[in-house]
């Protein structure tokens, strides 16, 4: 990706971004679903050890974290200490943020970050009610493994917070990074959502796939949420 | 000789490779799916996933971050000279575990199931799993390490006799798309399928299907190995491909372990291999020496009991 300078189009439906870091609001706006997005600058990593120390246990954010990044990744890092202290970071791979729903507004409104990037986005209803009102938007992982070009993206650990206490996986990890990516918008400033976009697409086909099958002999719960019902 | 010392080397080794290093089969099967991929987005996905491939091994860093969970097969030869007993073989590859989580590094994913507590090593009570078989007839050791990675992609059902070939159609469909939405179990994957015995030998046999068999190996047994391929071809037809985009990649390959079973019943487990597929074998040979590969030959004729006779 070194010869990538500005944006541009990768094929007809492909574009792709380069961000600066913290990400000014004119740049987020011009995001849409489908595009490819690289990032330059600092990025945290925090997941629900963090969201519970800080929202619910009422620990307090690093000092000058808003002001350097309005970025936050949901990842564990693979990292491990170096003898010098400093760490040595393998891959990055982003975790499902789905699980994470409930802590969102609250950390949005606490540390004005602007983009979260997971693995697999989040409900289209929180990108309307939450994200898109606080002019944030989501960014997918791609393929959710690649998790050793991440780690080519990553030029150094800037800081690491509450490794003793919550140990490396759910530790705050401050990461300096270069052509950072490739990430997906998946959602927007409209609180569309490509994954909601595709799902809709792949629904249209799903009831065919099941012609000609007979019933199950035997229905589960899980089908039905009503623990009233017979499974026969 | 093969003693405790060779066997954590050994271990130590392929936890390695298995983090780094995707295995040839499972390459291959990607890019055959890359091959049949149409759509744009899908498509950039898979294309992605390959360069990752490329990066990690060119680093020497993990191809994932979530490195799994880490756990261990070994084969054990009747004649094998072993130096250390079994519970040497069992303390080194924890040894290996906690080293390989260090220098590689792997992530320290393990940890207590309710009090959440880790040794940041990958070990801890009742883990890694180890598990054992043997082969008659040889004197050499298997030890095989699979990363599995994916909270997604599992389920288990109790079907029965009159649900036939239908009724795990319908549970592989049902599991397919639950979990391949959104690419919760990061697809294109190794589906491995498990019919039969028990409910803990069913999973055991689906969760060995689709991590110990290498991509385009069949069932020996015909008619099953028909039934990999038409379950394979109706994955790839479901209209999502990587990430629950629209696309023809689900399944790299499928797999399908079978076990007598109770008569009333037919139990069906599925299970994805993601696209992380990490797996290293290490074959430690009697004169002490060691020989690498990625392909575990878990499934021998006697690990499927084929050569064991019917009657007593
Ligand atoms: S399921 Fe996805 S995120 Fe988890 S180990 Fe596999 S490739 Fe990585």
């Amino acid at each position: 990706m070194d010869e990538l300078k500005g944006d541009r189009q990768v094929s007809e439906e492909l574009k792709e971004v380069n961000l600066q870091l913290p990400a000014i609001p004119e740049a987020i706006a011009a995001l849409k679903p489908g595009n490819i997005v690289f990032l330059s600058g600092f990025v945290y990593t925090a997941r629900e050890g963090v969201y519970d120390r800080i929202l619910n246990d009422g620990g307090e954010l690093p000092a000058g974290l808003t002001e350097l990044s309005n970025v936050n990744f949901h990842c564990s890092p693979a990292a491990s200490p170096q003898e010098d202290g400093s760490y040595a970071v393998g891959g990055v791979t982003a975790t499902a943020s789905f699980r994470f729903s409930k802590y969102m507004a609250q950390w949005l409104d606490l540390t004005q970050t602007k983009i979260v990037i997971g693995k697999g986005g989040m409900s289209k209803l929180d990108y309307e009610t939450v994200f898109a009102p606080r002019g944030a938007i989501y960014l997918t992982t791609v393929g959710y493994g690649t998790g050793a070009l991440l780690g080519r993206g990553v030029k150094g650990v800037k800081d690491v917070h509450w490794i003793d206490e919550l140990g490396i996986a759910q530790a705050m990890w401050l990461f300096e990074v270069d052509k950072f990516g490739p990430f997906i918008v998946d959602s927007d400033l409209d609180g569309n959502s490509l994954f909601a976009q595709q799902g809709d697409l792949v629904n249209q086909n799903v009831e065919a796939l099941y012609d000609g099958l007979k019933k199950p002999t035997l229905h589960r719960y899980g089908e039905t949420d009503d623990r009233k019902d017979e499974l026969m | 000789m093969i003693s405790t010392e060779l066997i954590e080397t050994a271990g130590y080794e392929i936890m390695k490779k298995a983090a780094i290093d995707i295995p040839e089969d499972y390459l291959d099967g990607i890019k055959a799916t890359q091959k049949q991929e149409q759509n744009t987005l899908s498509g950039y996905v898979i294309k992605t996933m390959i360069d990752n491939y490329e990066a990690a091994t060119e680093d020497r860093r993990p191809m994932c971050a979530d490195t799994g969970l880490p756990r261990y097969y070994v084969k054990i030869g009747d004649n094998a000279p072993l130096r250390g007993g079994f519970t040497g073989i069992e303390r080194a590859l924890r040894s290996a575990t906690a080293r390989a989580t260090a220098d590689v590094p792997l992530r320290p994913n393990r940890v207590h199931p309710l009090w959440r507590t880790e040794h940041n090593n990958n070990v801890g009570i009742n883990a890694p799993e180890i598990e054992w078989s043997f082969e008659p007839d040889v004197d050499w050791v298997d030890v095989t390490t699979v990363h599995k990675g994916g909270l997604f992609g599992t389920d288990y059902r109790m079907l029965f006799p009159g649900d036939g070939i239908d009724g795990i159609k319908r549970f592989f469909l049902d599991t397919m798309i639950s979990f391949g939405k959104r690419g919760l179990c990061c697809q294109p994957a190794i589906v491995g399928i498990g019919i039969g015995g028990s409910k803990d030998t069913c999973m055991q046999l689906g969760k060995q299907a689709a991590c110990l068999r290498s991509v385009g190996e069949p069932n020996p047994d015909l008619k099953i190995a028909e039934l990999e391929q038409e379950l394979m071809e109706m994955g790839n037809n479901i209209g999502m491909g990587p990430m629950g985009f629209v696309g023809s990649s689900m399944v790299v390959d499928c797999h399908i372990e079978v076990g007598y079973t109770h008569t009333g019943g037919m139990p069906v487990s599925v299970h994805t291999f993601c696209l992380s597929s990490r797996r290293a074998t290490a074959r430690l040979h009697a004169d002490g020496s060691i020989e690498y590969r990625t392909d575990p030959k878990w499934f021998t004729p006697y690990m499927r009991r084929e050569t064991v006779e019917w009657t007593s």
